[in-house]
């Protein structure tokens, strides 16, 4: 048995690298200090039910069982001979991978684009447009006296981000609000006891109306405290713990965003509610973000994939941008799977741009909208795909996932995905993170290593490796043409 | 490639007091020797060139979290700027903040082989490490941001310079950096409320310490750790009008602390610190007055920031500043604090000849390279890319040879701005052996780099040729031939390789990363555990997964150094 400390979890954009882990006999077998997703991913990522461990190749529309010589051989084959190929996913692997991925992409003349093109592709759009003001997850701990989550659920999706880098968290200029939530929470679950009991005790069924948490101003925002706001259209149980919950309008956050800019001007607005919020409230928020010694705001998919899109994320940024007129205001993206910010990290530096990147006329071009995945698959252009650390048969439109099964596909990933399902070749490879080494991107940009905890199936490569295998085949086959 | 033979070059090796001499240099397992077999050894005909050492840059972002966000930040940067796949090179994208591959090319066929990356936020130096793993044939290091680090100010206000120097020598291993980066000392920790330090004598909120502390405590640590490089200071108040005299009190505060005239303090691109006048309408030249001080003191050197008219992008650790110059130009602006150490900003930004201080700004980075007599204390620098694309280099080596190019300009800037300044009242062209000086030499010299910017036995073979023929030629009426030469190396041989023939790259060998490993063994076991302690308070990153393994540099060079601390 031996104990393996500061792993860092390669589940989500909050990268916690406070993990401890036991493992017995090349198996983890205790998790320390992580979330249950965590958790789940360390206990659970060898279970078979989800992973094959040798490669597969499609013949007579079977899959079977073939060595990896040959998965590599055909799988540089396809790339060679394609035309345009895709080359997607990335998010989930290393930036050792990535890189290599991209000289690969651009050995082939094909487009390399990972999965922010479906999640915080608008963001990247709006920081374009307008800029960005942020900072590291650390800054917010010591200075933050007010948090905003916007469209987003950190109490489910990143579930240590509150207690780690936000609100729960005791920095050197801003203390938790730990015990004040206790304390409200211990009140809460009080007062459905009792409520519960009246319930039992009145022999009519009688309606008790619930408590609703209605627009008043809590007691504890008097004070000098950290304050955290949720912005959503539903009260999720990130809303539950906030001082204020605005219930926005689903796909109207950006009149919300557009009427919060105008308050922070002291315009008047001459309504009673903008996205169904009265506009005394949001007066009062204002205030309170204009109040503020250090404030950020989060974002999620709410705001990215809602309508508007990108100009949702415009008026996010400016309104920070407006806010740090008055005082310090921050921004930040809550970025989803552990290495998303690190692919676009990556393809920034080796092609000047973060995503949807057309390598065809031999040098990087960007239009999304045009050189990304989604829409090369659905116009058809694409006659073939590798799909690396990624599943977008699941998350695709329908057509776009049609051609991408109708023309070759490539899958390298350690898990049995749909994609990989309907994949012609699968290399199965190790879990970065876990049996393979390499670096990742926290949300805020902070790289952190990721670690070797236990030894891959002799079958399995480590991404970085199986891509520069197929690179070095590519380039035979070429040199090969070439002579 | 084993040997090579350099022919019948005009050779400019300033720090083996070489002039234009024409000699050969013999390359042997890509170090310099004095002889070597002709017969065996490749020969390159430099008849009718110049030979100088690789080009060394003492500071341009070249690589790391800022600088990537600033690619991020403008693809319209990158659009019209291209490098297309080659069989030897990888595609890539410029202008302003080229992409690392084509960073690497550019500098490479500009005769450059060594170039430091002056701003590197510790927390990120993975970051900047992987960048330069894909920074192709140029040697690089990166300075540590440390001047609003926690540590290094608690460890100042209570006067623990021996702790802070253990802490320093730390984070030189931890970050694998070369020296120390002092970037508006105390303003940064101030920006993460949102304010700054007006002056050097001005408290850091919270924190009870001065930025003349700061400095001075830094520059006594730099001395105990025997750093070969000194501090390398980004003055207070850096790009307001007026600032000079702070410039001016920030040299002069480490005065007393000089050994044997050693330079103790590196004021980096001064021309955004050399502005005099009260305000914007009011605005002059304080270079002059900064002249004179460095004419008469030992102890300081000096970059330029030379500005180019051109459109590029801006962007440093001084996160105030940048919020200023979002407010002036209203471009877009990157705001990314670094808990517990830095800040950093980028705004975009084009800078213009008819705009009376952008041509201030011209006139005054011209003044300072002319006006100080000695080569060897200022340093030609476009901050790149803050006040141009490095790739414009060329472009200043014209118009410090040649009168003629400097009159040139001046004739189509803005009217008040030709009126202000000293450039048409001075005479001085600066010859190739000076610029050999400023551009490769004097820095090399100041970086402590033994085998750099010379061509003595036993240096790194990193040599450029470039097609210029100052027997025949008369520079200084020539300025646009000197520029060309200077644009496209007819050589550059990178440890003994030829990676660039006729400005084009020939091969892409990869360049070593330096840093400094400072030997105090003892000192180091003491403030590991005293960090340790510390650590989980200060950061959201574990303390064992902080450092950067040396194994992370593609080709690490470590310059070893004996503190005077054990």
């Amino acid at each position: 048995m031996r104990v393996v400390s500061n792993v860092t979890c390669p589940v989500c954009g909050s990268l916690c690298d406070d993990i401890e882990l036991i493992v017995e006999n090349n198996h983890v077998t205790k998790v320390r200090n992580a979330c249950a997703v965590g958790e789940a991913k360390f206990l659970a990522f060898a279970d078979p039910k989800h992973r094959r461990v040798k490669p597969l190749i499609r013949k007579n529309g079977e899959l079977v069982e073939a060595s990896l010589d040959e998965a590599i051989r055909r799988t540089a084959k396809i790339l060679a001979e394609a035309s345009y190929p895709l080359l997607y996913g990335w998010s989930c692997t290393s930036t050792e991978a990535i890189r290599v991925g991209l000289e690969l992409a651009e050995e082939v003349g094909g487009v390399a684009d990972n999965t922010s093109t479906v999640c915080h592709g608008p963001s990247i759009l709006s920081i374009q447009n307008v800029g960005f003001s942020s900072c590291t997850l650390g800054q917010i701990r010591h200075r933050a006296d007010l948090v905003i989550y916007w469209g987003c659920n950190p109490w489910s999706a990143h579930p240590r981000h509150l207690e780690r880098y936000t609100t729960f968290t005791e920095g050197r200029f801003q203390k938790s609000i730990w015990i004040r939530y206790l304390t409200k929470l211990r009140a809460l679950i009080g007062k459905k006891k009792a409520q519960r009991a009246a319930e039992l005790a009145s022999p009519r069924k009688e309606v008790i109306s619930k408590p609703e948490r209605t627009f008043s101003l809590p007691p504890t925002l008097t004070a000098k405290q950290r304050k955290m706001i949720v912005v959503d259209v539903r009260k999720t149980r990130s809303a539950e713990i906030a001082d204020y919950f605005l219930q926005v309008k689903p796909n109207m956050d950006y009149e919300l965003l557009q009427a919060l800019r105008m308050l922070v001007f002291d315009r008047e607005l001459d309504l009673d509610e903008v996205a169904g919020i009265p506009i005394e409230l949001l007066e009062e928020v204002t205030d309170v973000m204009v109040g503020c010694r250090f404030g950020i705001l989060f974002f999620g998919l709410g705001l990215t994939m809602s309508s508007a899109k990108v100009r949702n994320i415009d008026a996010g940024i400016s309104l920070v941008r407006d806010l740090n007129k008055k005082t310090k205001f921050t921004i930040m993206p809550m970025r989803g799977h552990f290495n998303v910010t690190g692919a676009n990290v990556a393809f920034t530096w080796q092609t000047g741009y973060p995503y949807a990147v057309d390598f065809s006329q031999g040098f990087p071009q960007y239009n999304p909208g045009e050189t990304s995945a989604v829409d090369i698959l659905a116009r058809g252009d694409s006659d073939a795909a590798l799909i690396v650390a990624s599943d977008p048969v699941a998350h695709f439109p329908k057509r776009a996932v049609k051609n991408l099964v109708e023309n070759p596909l490539i899958v390298i990933d350690p898990q049995v995905t749909p994609t990989s399902l309907m994949a012609d070749i699968v290399i199965p490879s190790a879990f970065v993170g876990i049996e393979a080494e390499g670096t990742a991107y926290r949300m805020d940009r902070v790289p952190l290593p990721l670690k070797k905890v236990v030894e891959p199936p002799a079958t399995c490569l480590p991404d970085e490796v199986i891509l520069q295998r197929i690179l070095k085949e590519v380039r035979k086959l070429k040199g090969g043409k070439a002579a | 490639m084993t040997s090579l033979l350099i022919k019948n070059g005009f050779v400019f090796d300033p720090l083996n007091g070489v002039k234009g001499e024409k000699m050969d240099i013999a390359i042997e397992n890509g170090k310099i020797v004095e002889k070597i077999n002709e017969r065996e050894a490749k020969i390159i005909d430099a008849s009718g060139m110049i030979v100088m050492p690789g080009g060394v840059d003492i500071h341009s972002h070249i690589a790391g979290a800022k600088v990537n966000s600033g690619r991020l930040l403008r693809p319209e940067d990158h659009f019209k700027d291209v490098e297309p796949k080659t069989p030897i090179t990888r595609s890539g994208v410029g202008y302003s903040i080229p992409s690392t591959f084509t960073t690497g090319y550019r500098y490479a066929r500009m005769g450059y082989t060594t170039v430091m990356d002056p701003a590197m936020p510790p927390l990120k130096a993975r970051h900047t490490h992987e960048e330069f793993n894909d920074t192709p044939i140029i040697d690089k290091a990166a300075y540590p941001l440390l001047g609003d680090c926690w540590f290094v100010l608690e460890y100042l206000k209570k006067n623990r310079i021996e702790e802070c120097a253990a802490y320093v020598a730390w984070m030189l291993k931890a970050t694998k950096g070369y020296a120390i980066k002092i970037v508006n000392p105390g303003g940064l920790e101030a920006w993460g409320f949102g304010r700054n330090v007006r002056n050097i004598d001005d408290p850091v909120p919270n924190f009870g310490i001065t930025p003349r502390e700061i400095i001075r405590g830094l520059c006594k640590v730099n001395k105990l750790l025997n750093l070969p490089h000194t501090i390398h200071v980004h003055t207070n108040n850096l790009g307001k009008p007026g600032n000079y005299i702070n410039t001016l009190e920030t040299m002069r505060c480490v005065e007393d602390l000089v050994e044997n005239g050693k330079p103790a303090i590196h004021i980096t691109h001064c021309q955004f610190s050399a502005f005099a006048g009260d305000d914007w309408r009011t605005f002059d030249s304080g270079a002059e007055a900064i002249a004179k001080y460095v004419n008469a003191h030992s102890h300081v050197t000096l970059d330029m920031g030379q500005i180019i008219f051109t459109e590029t992008t801006t962007m440093t650790a001084d996160g105030p500043f940048q919020f200023i110059l979002y407010e002036l130009s209203g471009n877009k602006w990157v705001n990314s604090d670094v808990e517990t150490e830095t800040s950093a900003g980028i705004v975009p930004f084009q800078y213009k000849r008819k705009s009376f201080v952008h041509a201030m700004q011209w006139s005054i980075a011209m003044e300072l390279a002319l006006l100080i007599q000695d080569p060897w204390k200022i340093f030609l620098t476009t901050d790149h890319p803050n006040a141009g694309p490095f790739t414009h280099y060329p472009r200043v080596i014209s118009w410090l040879i040649s009168r003629k190019a400097r009159e040139k300009i001046l004739e189509r800037i803005n009217r008040k701005a030709q009126r202000k300044s000293l450039v048409p009242t001075i005479d001085r062209e600066y010859s190739l052996y000076e610029i050999a000086v400023i551009t490769r030499a004097g820095q090399s010299k100041a970086l402590g780099l033994k085998n750099k910017g010379h061509l003595g036995v036993g240096a790194d073979a990193d040599i450029a040729i470039y097609n210029l023929n100052p027997e025949t030629l008369d520079l200084a009426q020539k300025p646009k031939t000197v520029r060309k030469a200077f644009e496209r190396a007819a050589y550059t041989i990178k440890d003994g390789n030829i990676t660039v023939k006729n400005g084009e790259v020939v091969s892409t060998p990869s360049g070593r990363t330096f840093w400094v490993n400072v030997e105090a063994p003892q000192a180091e076991i003491e403030i590991s555990k005293k960090l340790q302690q510390k650590f989980g308070e200060y950061y959201t990153v574990k303390y064992e997964n902080y450092p950067v393994p040396e194994h992370y540099l593609a080709i690490p060079a470590s310059i070893n150094v004996k503190a005077e601390v054990q």
